[in-house]
């Protein structure tokens, strides 16, 4: 558990100052994630990813710049904010990580293992390109409203899919994405929990991923979301660009259609 | 050397505020890996901000600040145009410089 | 058709199932039906043992295929009753006849991930006190902990006892905290 910022003298930093006695915890929690919107860490993911995104790598030595994320090779601004969609070089669905996947595979001439051996990163000695990648590709996104293609067939098969998913009672505990998320007002211990089987609910909480997650000191996406999900539902571990993994980001991300993307954003 | 900060200088009122976001481990040394080895400690110990080769900020700072720490501050003075300088220099002397112009 | 084996009765919900399907929207009971097997296949190949997590965990039992089905619609009555039997015959009493342990372990139990988070549950405040500190009441609390299922079909509640999440001592620990006169649940 990381430590939390104490700020030294003579400067204005988080200010989380006052009356703590009277407010609850969580109103508390809130304001500090407020204060940090301004000095999101995202913003350094987001630099990396820039970077890399216009850099030679590779054997075939290309940058992303003949990557197609949807909107045509190179074009970053608001594709992130249309993803899951389908691709028919590739013939399937794909979200951000899966489409970066298939640019370092087919572009850049880097084989499947090496591109996935960091998928979540761990440090500074241990960082996911993925993770820069898609902080900076989402960045693009910013005010977009969200607009995936939900009515295109094979997205429509996806939206299906995840949403069968979404109410799949299993594992020891007889958990769904719905036991957490299919009820108003549900927390685990002091975190919220969006209750994603309605609108406001789905977009809140769809528009503000990839995030910088404090606890973790690292840029989280929608993949390790899910993993993470996962995990905690005592499930076996969901693997990385998986159908079920694209099912289940097209149900979240089409449920999210009409609002603005926010990311990357700021949490615990 | 270290990955670059991200800065922003600009002018309000008479004065400038600086927003800064460094990218370091920031290790209290209190940590233990996955085999119990403890994590040596990795943090800054001194940040410095010069305007125009003015030193406007000398910080000491110790394992309590947080991983990639955000530092916001306003000095007295400064216009648009003038340069901001940031270093940092942490308990293993790695360094890192950057500079950004006032907006 | 579709047949249901539930603890070894077959049975038929056809019925059931056509007439709901007409209430469910674009999607007809056997379409559901397809989308909702592709999904469980999907997941099973979507998945990597980890550590104690096997494969295994995806395979649904039948409280856990119909809790699915009916996730988004009404569950028929005709159904729930079916699911709350099944879950009934799978309770098992501790051999020596001792239901109730120690509230304090209980505690520590419901508090840590393991457990239930009843923090938010305002079924369990004042469990023992509202029902009476009696047999029947610490058989019941017995039951519910080892299977929720058994008496509200489809519960969020895990079935701690059932699926073996809690040891028979630890069920005995949570039933102290539900039905013990001097547990923080009862004050």
């Amino acid at each position: 558990m990381r430590k939390v910022a104490a700020i030294v003298i003579g400067i204005v930093a988080a200010a989380v100052g006052g009356a703590f006695a009277q407010s609850s915890t969580v109103d508390e929690i809130a304001k500090y994630r407020e204060a940090l919107q301004d000095g999101n860490p995202a913003e350094l993911w987001e630099a990396r990813g820039e970077e890399m995104w216009k850099t030679p790598r590779g054997p075939k030595h290309v940058s992303f710049a003949s990557c197609d994320l949807g909107l045509g090779p190179g074009v970053v601004k608001g594709a992130y904010a249309a993803l899951p969609r389908y691709f028919a070089d590739a013939n399937r669905v794909m979200d951000l990580e899966t489409r970066l996947l298939y640019c370092m595979v087919n572009q850049q001439g880097i084989s499947e293992a090496d591109a996935t051996k960091v998928k979540f990163g761990d440090g500074s000695a241990r960082r996911s390109d993925f993770e820069a990648l898609a902080a900076y590709v989402a960045s693009q996104s910013r005010g977009v409203a969200m607009n995936v293609r939900v009515d295109e067939p094979h997205v429509h098969d996806m939206y299906q899919l995840g949403e069968k998913m979404f109410f799949f009672r299993g594992g020891t505990h007889d958990f769904s994405c719905a036991t957490c998320h299919g009820e108003d007002g549900k927390r685990i211990r002091l975190q919220d929990l969006p209750n994603l089987t309605k609108t406001e609910g789905a977009q809140k909480a769809y528009t503000t991923w990839p995030a910088y997650r404090v606890s973790q000191g690292e840029l989280r996406t929608f993949q390790w979301r899910l993993n993470d999900c996962f995990r905690q539902q005592r499930f076996p571990e969901l693997v990385f660009g998986s159908e079920a993994s694209i099912a289940l980001t097209t149900y979240l991300a089409g449920r999210a259609n009409g609002a603005d993307y926010n990311g990357p954003a700021i949490k615990r | 050397m270290a990955d670059p900060m991200k800065i922003r200088a600009n002018v309000v009122g008479d004065s400038t505020e600086v927003k800064v976001l460094m990218n370091h481990e920031m290790e209290t040394g209190q940590r233990k890996d996955a085999q119990g080895k403890t994590i040596p400690a990795w943090f800054i110990q001194n940040v410095r901000v010069t305007h125009n080769d003015k030193v406007v900020l000398n910080a000491q700072w110790g394992p309590a600040v947080a991983k990639n720490p955000f530092l916001a501050f306003k000095f007295k003075g400064g216009a648009k145009g003038d340069k901001v300088k940031i270093t940092w220099v942490d308990n293993r002397n790695d360094t890192r410089t950057d500079e950004v112009t006032i907006a | 058709m579709r047949m249901t084996t539930i603890g070894g009765a077959v049975t038929t919900l056809l019925l059931a199932m056509g007439a709901l399907g007409a209430l469910h929207g674009c999607a007809t009971a056997p379409a559901d039906d397809a989308v909702a097997a592709r999904a469980a296949a999907s997941l099973k190949s979507s998945f990597a043992a980890r550590g104690q997590a096997g494969l295994q965990r995806l395979d649904q039992d039948e409280t856990q295929k119909l809790c699915s089905e009916y996730a988004n619609r009404p569950l028929p009555a005709s159904v729930a009753e079916k699911i709350q039997q099944a879950n009934l015959a799978t309770i098992r009493y501790p051999a020596d006849g001792k239901l109730v342990g120690d509230w304090k372990n209980g505690e520590k139990i419901a508090q840590s991930g393991q457990g239930f988070q009843f923090s938010d549950g305002p079924s369990l405040y004042r469990f023992g006190k509202l029902r009476g500190f009696t047999d029947e009441t610490r058989k019941y609390a017995w039951g519910k902990v080892y299977n929720a299922d058994a008496f509200s079909a489809c519960s969020n509640m895990p079935r701690f006892g059932h699926s073996a999440i809690l040891t028979e001592q630890q069920l005995r620990d949570v039933v102290a905290l539900l039905v013990d006169p001097g547990s923080p649940v009862n004050q």
